[in-house]
């Protein structure tokens, strides 16, 4: 149903992809829409893939996102982004972190990974490491990634801060929140300088 | 703040707090551990991680028969485990509630099947429950405690992995938050052979009444609201006029039901066993073409078809794997846009494997280099099976690595003899590896068995278990003494043997050494899994924890080797 706005979240075991998605569906929450999130533990975390979908509306019923309707992926991981794209709905937009981390046994992708993704999206927010790490540790870049992916999500920035207070471990609000407004930034001059070109 | 998005698991914890449940037991097992986890925050319920499944359940009879609600947790096959007291439990009935939690996995992300455990509820005759959301959940989770006490009866609550591991949002608290109630039944045992005793005689009165109060809870189903009608939007039932689809469904697919079909009729049972035959022919009579929507096997088809009713079922939709919105509306009929041309990159494949730098890497790689026959087993060390390792031959079920590596010892030409080796984890080997042992030891058989021990019930995110020296909530306990166990089953010292897990060296020493002996021999492997260590040294306990181990490789250390 089109009123309900998905967002589907994915990476590798510990990047901080359930927090992310439990603060973004706590921002839903907040906002007063009705909110289902869905994610796999157990067997399947152990260094294979992580996913988690959200979904905000009037009314939601499943709590999965079905292939082809995701409006927004955001991968801590070029690869992971390509392996979920199949989920996104046609123009679709994406958010993923640069930063390569290879399966055991390989060294490096195949050519051509960041033309794929600009290929299979619509608008595409691409983050470094570089840019996060200059003022936030590592541990963060979770909150990093949601602040830019926020850019395309239909929510106020008032129920995400929000959010993140709420949900923030202890005594890491204030990093998080750091974390949060770098990625909203980058994300906000990206897509500026697309809207600029064309 | 007190968050209203609550997984599935959570709400169940809340749902019976909020029943005033006062004692919660099961054994770890995906995708049913949060939801003691979540419990044992609360200080007014006892909690503890049994044994094992079996073990649990016998806790929550005796704890219910001494007037305590009682949940009890577990995934699927952890109710085979169970079975034997189920079935009987069935009979004795309760005193205050007992609420079972079957956690199943259709697409099982985390077990080695995929039963659908609604076929427990109707061959044990108990009544069972099934949830669609967080919030129904809770709901279902205290209505369960209530129909277990009316129809004195243990009662099953099915979850699912979808329905475990979603979050959804449930209904405000009050001001003061949730609200804990006290069960109706006064604490105490009361004296009743003939319902508690079952000794043949008492069994044949008792069967006469397990049936009553089924025949008399499938009556009141008909009326029960957790079954409920949707129809139509300005759809008149009675008036003659047919809704041209009805659907009868439960559990998650209803959700995905309502996503893609929301004008159809809809029979929303959250009773799942037994159904009520009146309420399901009068929503039949008022449909065109009836569907049954439900996840892997046809049970509530199966019953209709039985009736008499005729209904579209596994016809139309998969009886493997998890349900999805599109696949519903593909059995239904429905329409969806056609997906996109997928891309054609090549997507690199990103396993499971154990974690990077976990300390029982070594010996299974061992194992591979020394062209061992491995009888492997649940947990973690399943992993074994996958590259780099390579390394595992069965796995079947919690602790069959030590029994099967029997059976095949028996039978196996003398090239195999001494090239099998059984590798268990710390808490299976409590669960249920114990009793191969004391098999192997008592039946004087041949025998290489080797317990990974990590430390923790990791695979399920890090419980306790009685080799780990902690209980539920970290609180201090005993740990199992390998070596006395061994000495108490008549194992020789020599048999026995303990080596830190990062001695690559030691490890296949050991492993030479112990395969020159004859009769069952103990290899126990130390090295605490890396994610316990690191929520150990949070809680200051990470040392003292290291120390004890340390200790007991050099007391034990397999001779020959040094």
């Amino acid at each position: 149903m089109s009123e309900v706005f998905n967002v589907l979240m994915v990476g590798v075991g510990g990047q901080g992809i359930v927090l992310a998605s439990d603060i973004l569906a706590e921002a839903a929450a907040a906002a007063g829409l009705d909110v289902k999130k869905s994610e796999i533990h157990g067997m399947s975390r152990r260094g294979g893939p992580v996913f988690s979908h959200v979904r905000f509306g009037e009314k939601v019923f499943s709590p999965v996102i079905d292939e082809g309707t995701a409006d927004v992926v955001l991968a801590m991981e070029p690869m992971e982004l390509v392996r979920w794209a199949s989920w996104a709905r046609p123009g679709a937009d994406a958010c993923y972190l640069a930063e390569p981390v290879f399966p055991v046994g390989v060294a490096a992708y195949p050519e051509g990974l960041e033309v794929e993704i600009d290929r299979l999206f619509g608008r595409v927010v691409r983050v470094e490491l570089g840019e996060i790490r200059r003022t936030v540790p590592l541990k963060v870049r979770n909150t990093a990634l949601l602040g830019a992916a926020s850019a395309f999500f239909p929510l106020e920035p008032q129920h995400l801060r929000g959010a993140l207070e709420a949900l923030s471990p202890k005594g890491s609000f204030e990093v998080n929140q750091a974390a949060f407004d770098i990625g909203r930034d980058l994300a906000e001059r990206q897509l500026s300088e697309v809207a600029n070109v064309e | 703040m007190r968050t209203r998005m609550l997984s599935g698991n959570e709400a169940v914890a809340l749902g019976a707090w909020e029943a005033g449940v006062v004692v919660g037991c099961g054994y770890p097992g995906t995708p049913s551990t949060e939801i003691l986890e979540a419990l044992a925050t609360q200080p007014e319920v006892y909690t503890e991680w049994s044994v094992n499944e079996k073990v649990a359940l016998e806790v929550g009879v005796g704890a219910c028969l001494a007037g305590g609600r009682t949940l009890v947790t577990m995934k699927h096959v952890g109710v085979n485990v169970a079975a034997d007291p189920l079935f009987t439990a069935s009979y004795l009935g309760v005193r205050a509630g007992l609420v079972v939690i079957t956690a199943d996995d259709p697409s099982m992300h985390s077990s080695q099947n995929e039963q659908d455990n609604r076929n427990y509820a109707i061959a044990a005759k108990v009544p069972m429950l099934e949830p669609s959301d967080s919030q129904e959940a809770r709901e279902f989770t205290r209505l369960a405690f209530e129909l277990s006490e009316e129809y004195d009866t243990p009662i099953f609550l099915r979850m699912t992995t979808r329905l475990s591991h979603s979050k959804s949002l449930v209904t405000p608290y009050g001001d003061g938050g949730p609200e804990r109630v006290e069960g109706p039944i006064e604490r105490g045992f009361i004296s009743d052979p003939g319902k508690y005793v079952m000794i043949p005689g008492h069994a044949r009165a008792r069967r006469h009444a397990v049936e009553a109060r089924m025949l008399a809870l499938a009556e009141a189903a008909a009326t029960l609201p957790v079954n409920r009608i949707e129809w139509p939007h300005g759809f008149q039932p009675g008036s003659g006029a047919r809704a041209p689809i009805g659907i009868v469904t439960s559990g998650i697919p209803y959700a995905y039901v309502k996503e893609v079909a929301p004008d159809a009729a809809v029979l929303k049972l959250g009773l799942v066993h037994p159904l009520s035959r009146t309420l399901v022919e009068s929503f039949a009579a008022e449909v065109e073409t009836l569907y049954v929507v439900e996840e892997l096997d046809p049970v509530i088809e199966t019953q209709l078809k039985a009736w008499g009713i005729t209904c579209i079922g596994k016809d139309a939709f998969p009886s493997i794997g998890e349900f999805t919105p599109a696949i519903v509306a593909a059995g239904l009929g429905i329409e969806v846009e056609p997906l996109a041309e997928p891309s054609d990159f090549e997507v690199l494949p990103r396993r499971p494997g154990l974690c990077p730098g976990c300390p029982h890497d070594h010996v299974f790689k061992e194992l591979r280099r020394k062209g061992m026959l491995v009888s492997g087993d649940i947990g973690c060390y399943s992993l074994g099976v996958l590259p780099p390792y390579s390394a595992m031959d069965t796995l079947l079920d919690m602790g069959a690595s030590l029994t099967m590596a029997q059976g095949m010892d028996i039978v196996v030409p003398a090239e195999q003899r001494g090239k099998i080796a059984a590798v268990i984890g710390d808490s299976t080997f409590a669960h249920s590896g114990i009793t191969g042992l004391l098999n192997a030891a008592w039946n004087k058989r041949d025998g290489l068995y080797i317990v990974l021990d990590n430390g923790t019930t990791a695979m399920t995110g890090m419980q306790p278990n009685p080799m780990s020296g902690e209980r539920m909530g970290r609180e201090d306990s005993f740990s199992v003494d390998y070596e006395l166990l061994a000495r108490s089953f008549g194992i020789p010292a020599d048999n026995v043997g303990m080596v830190d897990a990062y001695d690559t060296v030691g490890i296949s020493a050991a492993i030479d050494a112990l395969a020159q002996r004859s009769g069952v021999r103990l290899l126990v492997v130390l090295g605490l899994c890396l994610i316990e260590g690191q929520k150990l040294k949070r809680v200051s306990k990470l040392d003292g924890k290291k120390a004890v181990r340390q200790e007991l490789i050099y007391l034990h250390p397999v001779e020959g080797t040094k």
